[in-house]
């Protein structure tokens, strides 16, 4: 309790939450969306609890469903966390998931089954490959009209809106192309789509030793240096809760199970009757270790390379990082491209779940994944934002979106609330940020 | 130590550059010795800050030529600059406002680890170094710069230049948000790098700076040269008075 070194950090008296907060060097921003997705859940739960005769939010099989739905609006939200930090927008994301869906649909139904034979296992990854590429091309063109036509990135987009959407209607003359390639159907999740018990388990534990050693790396990095170390109780507790938190999720997923048509046509392929009360778990969706994967890769990219240096410097003054010989307009032609395929990424989760490209694919998704950005604490103003406060964020609008769904909420209603919920929740921001001031 | 020297550090030679049809420096040549603080004065829009931002790569000239060490350079963009260990304080002090002191300092240099990713630790480490040397009353490393005083920021801002090894120094008001204290720090710190060889381009308004400080000083009044004079052979009033009426004392000629 007594490190010496962190008495410089708390000079003044505070209060112990202050002094917690303090000394364990927790994003206030974080509490606030953590503590809203606790209502929230709670919220539904009760409700239903009371209402309808039975809670149905905090149950493995709601959170399972509703970590898949948040996957491709968080792979979105992380590439839109960058955009907006460089003082830009994107509102062509849910038009290119359209896009990059019906591409990948004509692709993977009617031109490569011809060429490799049906169910040829380099289909799905031909195709993913495809649909990203054809994001991050799409993508880079709006970057490349924004940074070097100077045309303002809400123009370039709002066009890329219209035009691309068209353009996925345009591709089939609007059909609906299904069924998509077994295999790449799986990236979108559902019983064959998870990597069950074990594998949940591996990939938890390996969550677990990955966090401790980012705790130990970071210790021995600040005393290499001299640097105060936060206090051993406040490093264990943030790790003990962190690691806490993925084996929660391992066990909500786990407890999740096949449902009884999913066993009865799992056994009758292996031409076996269907064991009494046998047990298969879910496990982790693939198109959630795809975001987790995603955010991994992102919080990296931002906060220990060049480029995400960068990103962050150009979004707090554009002059002075040109100054400093940063080329901002690739720059932004390099952010464009990568949240065009993120997009396309986007396009592989949402089109494999649906099992089918259509060209309404991703109508509306640009202003859940602005919001999402932008609830989990993302500036408009440039400069500041976060990548795991998009993807909590993200959760949070799922989370309310599905909970109205869950409780029999009209659409329209639906619209309201998340329209007020995102209102409320940027002006609680700035007015926070004001008083920290 | 006016007479010649051999072949100047830098020299800018017959720049031109005009926006718009308005020519904001006009046939410029002025030049540096290593060693050498050389005050560039004249009053706001006279083109000053536009013909050091020629050399700084911020802006690129029409027509002339850039010599360092006698031999001609392309500086088409900041990073040519640098590449010539240019460095430049500008007046705005090019600070992004949401990242710390140190990632201002090595903003466009930062240091990298064995697989290329930033070595956070270091730069801060680094950062403290310099800060103690320069501005020993300087603690706050971990917060943003905006949450700093002006006296701070400058310190930032003159860190970044002092601590890649320039040989080629501009300086563009450095001390026109400064506390006197702190004016005093910077005026110090100047004598001691010309003593270190740096040559300096000294954009100042303060003509008791100018006297203390420089060696020589040119003066531009609406984008043509003055006059280049020694300022040991000259006045304070010699100066005011090219500045003000554009002419040229005779005896300095």
């Amino acid at each position: 309790m007594t490190d010496t070194s962190h008495k410089t950090q708390t000079t003044d008296r505070v209060g112990p939450v202050a002094h917690f907060m303090r000394a364990t060097e927790i994003d206030p921003r974080l509490l606030g969306m953590v503590g809203a997705l606790v209502l929230i859940g709670v919220g539904f739960h009760v409700y239903s609890a009371l209402y309808m005769g039975g809670g149905t939010f905090l149950t493995p099989r709601n959170l399972w469903n509703l970590s898949v739905q948040t996957a491709s609006i968080g792979i979105m939200a992380t590439g839109m966390v960058l955009v907006i930090i460089t003082r830009n927008i994107d509102l062509s994301v849910g038009s290119l998931v359209g896009v990059t869906a019906m591409i990948m649909g004509i692709l993977q139904v009617e031109i490569l089954p011809k060429y490799l034979g049906l169910g040829s296992p380099y289909i799905w990854i031909i195709t993913l490959v495809v649909g990203i590429v054809a994001g991050t091309l799409i993508g880079a063109f709006h970057g490349w009209l924004t940074a070097f036509c100077d045309i303002p990135s809400f123009i370039v987009t709002l066009g890329g809106l219209l035009i691309w959407r068209s353009a996925a209607f345009l591709v089939a003359n609007g059909k609906t192309i299904s069924p998509v390639d077994e295999t790449f159907a799986l990236l979108g999740g559902g019983p064959y789509g998870a990597i069950g018990a074990t594998g949940s388990w591996i990939v938890g534990l390996l969550a677990c030793a990955g966090l401790i050693w980012l705790a130990f790396r970071s210790r021995s990095n600040r005393r290499m240096h001299g640097f105060a170390l936060r206090p051993v109780w406040a490093e264990g507790i943030m790790t003990v809760l962190a690691c806490g938190l993925v084996i929660g999720a391992v066990l909500v997923v786990n407890a999740y199970p096949w449902p009884k048509g999913i066993l009865t046509q799992y056994y009758g392929k292996l031409g076996q009757p269907v064991p009494d009360g046998v047990f298969i778990s879910h496990g982790f969706a693939y198109p959630v270790l795809i975001l987790v994967a995603v955010g991994v890769v992102m919080s990296i990219l931002m906060k220990s390379t060049r480029f995400g240096r960068y990103v962050f410097a150009i979004g707090g003054n554009p002059e002075a990082a040109a100054l400093a010989g940063i080329n901002t307009r690739s720059m932004t032609v390099k952010i464009f491209a990568l949240m065009g395929g993120l997009s396309g990424l986007a396009g592989v989760v949402a089109s494999a779940r649906l099992n089918s490209a259509t060209n309404a694919l991703g109508v509306g998704d640009e202003l859940f994944v602005i919001a999402a950005a932008v609830i989990g604490g993302t500036s408009l103003a440039g400069g500041v934002g976060t990548i795991y406060g998009a993807i909590l964020g993200a959760l949070v609008m799922k989370s309310l979106q599905t909970g109205m769904v869950l409780i029999g909420f009209d659409t329209a209603v639906q619209n309201m609330v998340v329209g007020a919920v995102l209102v409320l929740a940027v002006w609680l921001d700035n007015t926070y940020r004001k008083r920290i001031k | 130590m006016t007479t010649n020297r051999g072949t100047p550090l830098v020299e800018l030679r017959d720049i031109s550059i005009s926006f718009g049809g308005i020519k904001a420096v006009d046939h410029v040549t002025v030049d540096l010795y290593p060693g050498e603080v050389v005050g560039l004065l004249g009053h706001n829009g006279a083109g000053k800050s536009t013909l050091i931002k020629c050399l700084s790569g911020a802006y690129q000239a029409d027509s002339g030529d850039i010599l360092i060490n006698g031999a001609k350079v392309e500086i088409t963009n900041p990073r040519d600059a640098r590449a010539q260990n240019i460095e430049t304080i500008y007046q705005t002090l090019a600070l992004a406002d949401n990242l710390d002191a140190a990632s201002n300092l090595f903003l466009g240099r930062e240091l990298v680890n064995g697989m290329g990713f930033v070595d956070e630790a270091k730069m801060e480490a680094e950062t403290r170094k310099i800060m103690h040397r320069l501005n020993p009353n300087f603690k706050k490393f971990s917060v943003p710069v905006n949450a700093l005083s002006g006296g701070q920021r400058q310190s930032v801002a003159i860190a970044r230049a002092v601590y890649f090894n320039a040989r080629i120094l501009i300086m563009d008001e450095p001390t026109a948000a400064l506390g006197p204290h702190e004016t005093q720090m910077v005026s110090e710190l100047i004598q001691e790098l010309k003593a270190q060889g740096l040559g300096i381009f000294l954009i100042e308004h303060d003509i008791h700076n100018v006297m203390k400080l420089c060696d020589r000083a040119s003066v531009m009044k609406n984008g043509q040269l003055v006059g280049t004079v020694n300022v040991a052979d000259v006045t304070d009033e010699d100066i005011l008075s090219m500045i003000i009426l554009g002419k040229k004392p005779a005896k300095a000629a």
